[in-house]
């Protein structure tokens, strides 16, 4: 029996997703920002953060609504709760894009340190896991999600791999390249913590779908 | 260990089946619900435990229902009467006898030969005091219970069920006449007496299920389709009958 109620998820599932296309596309152009050393990109960034920030409060006000009407129970009630999480860690997503194209700001004016290599591929690592995630929130694709949770790691390693060239290469041989090294390595914890982000979100589809806590108990995933 | 244990119980009513292998263990001193739509056999399976289907013509049952590990399907009348006195029931419609107050509580208590004519007033405090009336009708015990209002005629037919002391109460939606204040107040009053008693209660408000019960069963057809915690039934669900049912996708 198809339900008014379905209709209603339905809508905020859209939503969701409006909100994930948008992130997607903050990250993408923040990045973009540092490597073309573009101003504009970088201030369009920050600029429609408020946009993403509205349809945040939008959604949370859409899943109070329909627990308070629908009182939801097993499956919807899941759905629902999970987005709101994943509405709040959109949100956070879009936060440290911003994050990122502050500190592109703060670079663009200054010569160059390094060419970059490792801060393009976390930041790939990070869409793709992005992209994975909002995918098996759609597909309710548990397997998905789980690849998205084991891929975490890989960002740590890349992070530390920065931060370690950016200290032992740069900072303590030149203290004059230290600001730039610090913005540079602000990025690459800003793209780490977007995967972390990422992972809760994947995390959080595999209890929608399965009701399963993979959170905090890595054995669940195997 | 269970305080109830079915072992394949089946229940047909004439030709129609209306329990079909019910394999089901209601722990002591909880709170266990049993929903499901209209016809599923909820009722029926509640009844059961006290036996009331016994008055139906053409009722026949199989398998076995077990009561502090007794098989409570054999027996003559006498070991009926002390099922009754074990099991006590409370219906959709507070009932109270056309009787005072007092003379309702003492009524079981008279017909079980229970206890001597002078503990009856002590008794009809302590039950008075346990479904929360005794402090607004101390004064007027000897007054018509038809007087009272929904919810305190509600308080008093539990009140009547456990003067007998029973260890089990059954319960056949017991809110669904009440108001949603009285209905809260009963559901605290039904966690109050978990403390002494097993309680089953059978409900069409999901909500009420989830708020007030420790375990749930799912009924649908005649069958048990899912018995576990209440807040697994609620939020991940095993069978998707069941999902489809508290979801409201059911019909």
């Amino acid at each position: 029996m198809e339900r008014h109620f379905d209709e209603e998820l339905k809508d905020l599932r859209k939503d969701l997703l409006k909100m994930g296309v948008m992130v997607q596309e903050a990250i993408f152009k923040s990045i973009e920002a540092l490597k073309n050393r573009n101003k504009a990109q970088a201030k369009d960034v920050i600029a429609s953060d408020d946009k993403i920030d509205e349809i945040e409060l939008t959604i949370d006000e859409k899943c109070i609504d329909l627990i308070a009407r629908h009182q939801p129970m097993a499956g919807d009630l899941r759905f629902l709760t999970t987005s709101m999480k994943i509405n709040a860690d959109l949100e956070r997503i879009a936060d440290l894009s911003v994050d990122i194209a502050q500190r592109v700001l703060e670079l663009v004016d200054k010569p160059i340190l390094k060419p970059l290599i490792d801060i393009p591929r976390l930041s790939t690592i990070a869409q793709n896991m992005i992209r994975d995630a909002i995918d098996s929130f759609v597909k309710k694709d548990v397997e998905l999600a789980k690849k998205v949770v084991l891929f975490d790691p890989e960002a740590d390693k890349l992070r530390n791999a920065v931060q370690d060239e950016l200290i032992n290469d740069y900072m303590s041989k030149d203290p004059k390249t230290a600001d730039r090294a610090v913005a540079l390595l602000l990025i690459a914890r800003h793209l780490e913590r977007i995967c972390d982000h990422t992972t809760n979100i994947a995390e959080d589809v595999i209890y929608m779908v399965e009701g399963k806590v993979v959170k905090h108990h890595p054995e669940e995933l195997r | 260990m269970a305080k109830i244990l079915t072992k394949n119980l089946n229940l047909w009513y004439g030709t129609f089946q209306a329990l079909i292998n019910v394999n089901m263990a209601v722990q002591e001193k909880r709170i266990t619900a049993i929903i499901g739509p209209s016809g599923c056999g909820k009722s029926t399976l509640l009844r059961v435990f006290n036996r009331m289907n016994d008055l139906i013509e053409g009722v026949r049952t199989k398998g076995k229902v077990e009561i502090d590990n007794q098989n409570i399907l054999e027996g003559d009348f006498s070991e009926l009467v002390q099922l009754r006195k074990k099991v006590g029931m409370v219906f959709q419609r507070p009932n109270p006898f056309p009787l005072s107050i007092y003379e309702n509580i003492i009524f079981g208590l008279k017909v079980h030969h229970l206890a001597k004519k002078e503990e009856f007033d002590r008794i009809v405090e302590r039950a008075l005091e346990s479904v929360l009336l005794w402090d607004d009708l101390k004064d007027k015990l000897h007054s018509n219970a038809l007087r009272l209002s929904l919810e305190q005629r509600q308080r008093l037919c539990i009140a009547r069920a456990i003067a007998v002391a029973p260890d089990i109460v059954l319960m056949d939606e017991p809110c669904s006449a009440l108001d949603p204040q009285s209905t809260a107040r009963i559901e605290e009053l039904m966690r109050e007496l978990k403390k002494d008693y097993t309680i089953i209660i059978v409900t069409h408000n999901m909500q009420q299920a989830a708020r007030v019960s420790d375990d749930t069963g799912f009924m649908l057809l005649g069958e048990l389709v899912e018995f576990d915690n209440t807040d697994k039934i609620f939020t991940r669900p095993q069978d998707k009958r069941t999902e489809d049912y508290i979801t409201g996708r059911y019909g």
